[in-house]
């Protein structure tokens, strides 16, 4: 009885989802209107990214290319995790001000930490003797940059934007505090709502959030040069890949 | 059910404390200022939610841990099982704690229990990573000796295997519970209260927003270097390597 029940509420948050539903107050609620929450909430996520990736990368790829400020690069995803996401956001609002700039500034903030850790551990952890070797070659330090050190990290650097991009669609969440109504809106201002459209919007933003997690994912693996792949192929692929993925994430 | 719906529907977020100003430069108060007269009289109303937080995190990663610790023990005799754990713990990891907040209320109801689910539940991948990636880490030599002193193989794992991968496995822990305080600042969406409600509760202003928020990123660096003192008191041949 009680499952069902449950099934129950559920069935009712995927209608709500796709159909809607009128309130007393004669708004409607839910269907395509949920269609425009998950547009603005898809807005503010991706130019918060787009920035994000724009200031991190480029600063990764040279930190990491003139194999300099670890400590910064290091510690600075350290900080940036013992930073409560809802902290942020409440800073920005407090100082200054709620609006679309500034919750995306929040999660530019957010998302810049893992994107730059791993940009620059992506650079500096691919081989002296490829780059010496590319050097010997007569290429300028830029090409060495873009040609050799930036294909070789792209598996990381894609790691570390899809880390940050679930991040920024889970804090997107809480973005209606500061004025900017996303699928949260449903979560916060819940009396309009009700308790089907709380359950609805958490369906919708856990869906969203995999979504994101899947498609980057694909990409990442996509982007992979081939010489890694097979790199990879061999036995030892569990361990290298386990211990890579533990080196970014040591404190 | 029906009368547990009602409750949850006339009751949303009734936890959060309203706001309450008293105390302090009613000046700078006013001008939702940062005001250290207001938060000197005012501090002690952080404390409960600081020690409820404490709790969230502390219960929610000693069980994390547990269940990580066991898995990683069976995953580690059954090398197949490492793959579709890491899938599985990577889903509960992708999806947004707020998110879960909310689709385990027709579950487990409004409190401690549905947060500390989802906490748990949000810390597995990152210590279960660890603890596999340490003791995969620990030297061939290592284990080579070991049996040649005729140890058993769960001999091995306890004296040799788990020693050698407690730095991976500490430092697993000490991501677990800087994210953990992160993320239970939100708990109060599931009526678990934490720092979280009280930053919810008046969110402009500034005096409020510093020290709700200090005492977790505070809580968050307290803890860490807590850990960090512990894996030095645990593993003193580190030190002597370094040296």
């Amino acid at each position: 009885m009680s499952t069902l029940a449950f099934l129950g509420e559920f069935g009712e948050a995927i209608q709500f989802i796709f159909e809607g539903e009128t309130t007393r107050e004669g708004t409607q609620v839910g269907g395509s209107q949920f269609l425009e929450l998950t547009v603005e909430h898809i807005k503010v996520s991706v130019v918060a990214m787009v920035v994000a990736c724009a200031l991190a990368i480029p600063l990764g790829l040279w930190l990491g290319h003139i194999r300099r400020g670890s400590f910064l690069a290091i510690s600075l995803s350290n900080v940036g995790r013992a930073v409560p996401s809802l902290a942020l956001i409440a800073f920005f609002v407090a100082y200054l001000g709620v609006g679309f700039t500034n919750v995306t500034l929040a999660l530019v903030l957010l998302a810049i930490p893992p994107i730059l850790t791993n940009a620059y551990v992506g650079v500096t952890q691919v081989h002296r003797e490829t780059v010496d070797a590319a050097r010997g070659m007569g290429m300028t330090e830029a090409r060495i940059a873009l040609r050799v050190e930036l294909p070789l990290a792209l598996p990381l650097i894609f790691g570390g934007i899809k880390t940050s991009a679930v991040n920024v669609i889970a804090t997107a969440t809480i973005a209606p505090l500061a004025g900017v109504t996303t699928l949260g809106d449903a979560i916060i201002n819940v009396s309009g709502y009700g308790d089907v459209g709380r359950l609805a919007a958490a369906i919708s933003v856990a869906a969203l959030a995999v979504m994101t997690e899947l498609t980057l994912g694909a990409a990442q693996r996509a982007v992979t040069p081939r010489g890694i792949r097979l790199e990879s192929g061999r036995p030892s692929r569990r361990r290298t890949l386990s211990t890579r993925i533990g080196r970014t994430a040591s404190p | 059910m029906v009368a547990s719906a009602v409750a949850a529907l006339t009751a949303p977020l009734a936890q959060v404390q309203l706001r309450d100003r008293s105390g302090g430069d009613a000046g700078c108060v006013a001008d939702d200022g940062l005001c250290p007269g207001w938060i000197a009289d005012n501090f002690d109303r952080y404390v409960d939610p600081l020690v409820q937080h404490v709790y969230l995190v502390l219960a929610s990663v000693a069980i994390g841990f547990a269940i990580s610790f066991a898995l990683a023990l069976v995953a580690h005799r059954h090398r197949w099982m490492i793959a579709p754990i890491v899938q599985v713990t990577g889903i509960l990891y992708t999806l947004p704690s707020i998110a879960v907040f909310f689709l385990l209320l027709p579950l487990t109801g409004r409190g401690s229990l549905t947060a500390i689910v989802a906490l748990v539940a949000y810390s597995l991948l990152i210590i279960f990573r660890n603890i596999t990636t340490g003791l995969d880490n620990v030297p061939e030599e290592a284990r080579d000796a070991g049996r040649g002193m005729g140890l058993t193989d769960r001999q091995l794992l306890w004296r040799v295997e788990l020693p050698l991968a407690l730095p991976e496995i500490m430092a697993g822990l000490r991501i677990a519970t800087t994210t953990t305080v992160g993320l239970a600042t939100l708990a109060f969406f599931a009526g678990a209260g934490g720092l979280g409600g009280q930053i919810f509760a008046d969110i402009n202003f500034k005096s409020n927003v510093v020290v709700a928020g200090g005492l977790a990123v505070l809580l968050a660096a307290v803890l860490d270097a807590a850990i960090l003192l512990a894996q030095r008191a645990i593993t003193p041949w580190t030190r002597a390597r370094a040296a």
